[in-house]
């Protein structure tokens, strides 16, 4: 029997059919919802219900299954200590005399600091509290590189919280619900930190591009960076505090200069989150949004409308300051449109009269500065000296 | 059984792959290197596309998509938007892969992976207005690609198992 033949031959082209319609319309559903996600923005709100009830069932899920793992994980760690307990010894004795050198050099520059501080009378910055969290879920491609933590807005997390492992920084918070936080690495291709050269001062940007190593941008200065430079945080806009380790500058295969993370020399399966809140978060951006403007300086000879006045709050006052500039100004020449003229004698702008010499007098006859009423009287023409005859 | 149940070549695939999602998102590090995290999803788009057309695949490819954004975090609709990319040029092509071998379908599988990864990132270009690293992608690609024995097995489960489509 040939296909045309058979009578279930037909069915392959409606099915066909119905199957690329709804790909189509799964296709437009998808690219509507990448178009308005916003996840890398400070808004709490941007963040969305889908994201935090799933990362709020996702967390437990993933500590119970990141459980057997950190059990492994402290069991390998067990016998390595057991038997690598004399040379680890050995090492940490080194490291004890090199750090009682940094230790007592540290207690000197911390009085020295102190006496500074005080002398300039600096105000410093307050201590930042700390919630402790464990890692639960981990992503690390090249679209997203993100962590879940399993702790969140019950303990005062909020979006935008720096969050540092052990060795250095590793991310920052980008959405929160109760019993989990989810944290943007430095590594992720939306990740934008400003960071700073310790050794020159000099300012970069820290971006992500996926990979293990995030690359510094807009690198400023002749000679700013050299292999090896540590790179902290600039606290520039306030995002981050300034001063947290990010790590060591290297350059890149692409010759482009990168960062090997400080928070990437060991796991990161504890972190804390950094109670820090940034310039935007402390400020009450609705009562700044609400300082009144300063008035309008008006132009050369125009008077001020009442109505406008008003509109102002203090017509009295503002008239009055508006006046004496006014008053000094060569304006007279300038045409007063005939509305203007009519609200300006209006009863409440009598006051305004009568603190203002008349705007049709000649530019001539108007003193530098404001005089009383009788000083302010027809000055007199001058007549040549009188030498008994006409000149 | 004539027809082929929709939870056996579409749900029973998707729990599978949502459980090795999950269980490759736990955070551990072997011999101090971290556990590649390839696109399981990708087999069941490449799988759904040859063995039948269905009006259901595309819908079941868009959840998958979207459970992985929201579980690796990454911009809501990306990886939706990529398989289903992936599962339209298998869609597309299901005609001449017809009584290839399996080389071939390897060869297709890779293909649409590509044009996947190639999507996402010109989408994730446009989006962040940073190019994603090369090299990460690379991993992810090669990860990913390893996964086709998994689709070539549920092709040949279901291939046949819908007499109407023999």
């Amino acid at each position: 029997m040939s296909l045309r033949d058979n009578p279930l031959g037909e069915l392959k082209v409606p099915l066909a059919w119905g199957g690329a319609v709804a790909l189509i319309v799964a296709v437009v559903a998808a690219a509507a919802l990448l178009l308005s996600d916003r996840r890398e923005t400070f808004k709490a709100e941007a963040y969305g219900v889908s994201r935090k009830a799933s990362d709020t069932v996702l967390a437990p899920v993933g500590d119970v299954l990141a459980t057997p793992g950190r059990w492994i994980g402290q069991g390998v760690d067990y016998v390595g200590d057991y038997f690598g307990a004399a040379s680890e010894n050995h090492d940490l004795k080194v490291q004890l005399k090199q750090m009682r050198t940094w230790r007592d050099e540290a207690i000197a520059l911390r009085s020295e600091n102190a006496r500074f501080r005080t002398l300039l009378g600096l105000k410093t910055d307050p201590p930042i509290p700390m919630v402790a969290a464990r890692i639960v879920t981990d992503s690390h491609g090249p679209f997203a590189d993100t962590r879940l933590a399993n702790t969140g807005a019950e303990h005062g997390v909020k979006v935008g919280n720096p969050v540092m492992s052990e060795d250095g920084l590793v991310g920052r918070v980008i959405g929160v619900t109760d019993g989990a936080s989810r944290v943007l690495l430095l590594t992720d291709i939306a990740s934008r930190t400003p960071v700073m050269i310790d050794r020159t001062n000099a300012r970069a940007i820290l971006t992500g591009d996926g990979g293990p190593n995030p690359r510094l941008d807009y690198l400023r200065g002749r000679d700013p960076i050299r292999e090896g430079d540590r790179v902290l945080t600039s606290g520039d806009g306030g995002v981050v505090p300034r001063g947290l380790p990010v790590g060591v500058a290297v350059k890149g295969l692409d010759g482009r200069w990168r960062v090997v993370l400080a928070s990437d020399r060991a796991p990161i399966d504890y972190v804390q989150i950094m109670l820090f809140q940034d310039f935007t978060q402390v400020v009450n951006l609705k009562e700044l949004s609400q300082t009144p403007t300063p008035p309008p300086t008006p132009g050369p000879g125009i008077k001020p409308v009442e109505s406008d006045l008003q509109a102002l709050g203090k017509p009295d006052a503002i008239a009055a300051a508006i006046a004496k500039p006014a008053a000094s100004a060569p304006a007279a020449k300038t045409p007063v449109t005939p509305a203007a003229t009519a609200t300006a004698t209006k009863p409440p702008a009598a006051k305004l009269d009568a603190a203002k010499p008349s705007a049709a007098k000649p530019a001539a006859s108007k003193p530098a500065t404001p005089k009383p009423a009788g000083a302010t009287a027809k000055p007199k023409p001058k007549t040549p000296p009188t030498d008994g005859g006409e000149a | 059984m004539r027809g082929l149940q929709p939870w056996r070549w579409l749900g029973v695939p998707m729990l599978q792959v949502l459980v090795a999602t999950i269980l490759f998102g736990i955070p551990i590090r072997v011999f101090d290197l971290q556990v590649p995290q390839p696109v399981f999803p990708m087999a069941l788009a490449f799988a759904w596309a040859v063995i039948r057309p269905s009006v259901l695949a595309p819908f079941a490819v868009l959840i998958l998509g979207l459970f992985l954004d929201i579980f690796w975090g990454g911009p809501l609709g990306l990886w939706a938007l990529c398989l289903l990319i992936a599962y339209g040029v298998a869609f597309a092509g299901r005609s001449m892969m017809a009584g290839q071998g399996r080389l071939i379908l390897c060869g297709w599988y890779g293909l649409a992976t590509a044009t996947a990864m190639v999507a996402g990132y010109l989408f994730v270009l446009l989006d962040a207005r940073s190019a994603p690293g090369p090299i990460p992608l690379a991993w992810q690609f090669v990860a990913t690609i390893i996964l086709y024995p998994y689709s070539q097995r549920l092709i040949d489960l279901f291939e046949d198992a819908d007499v109407r489509f023999r």
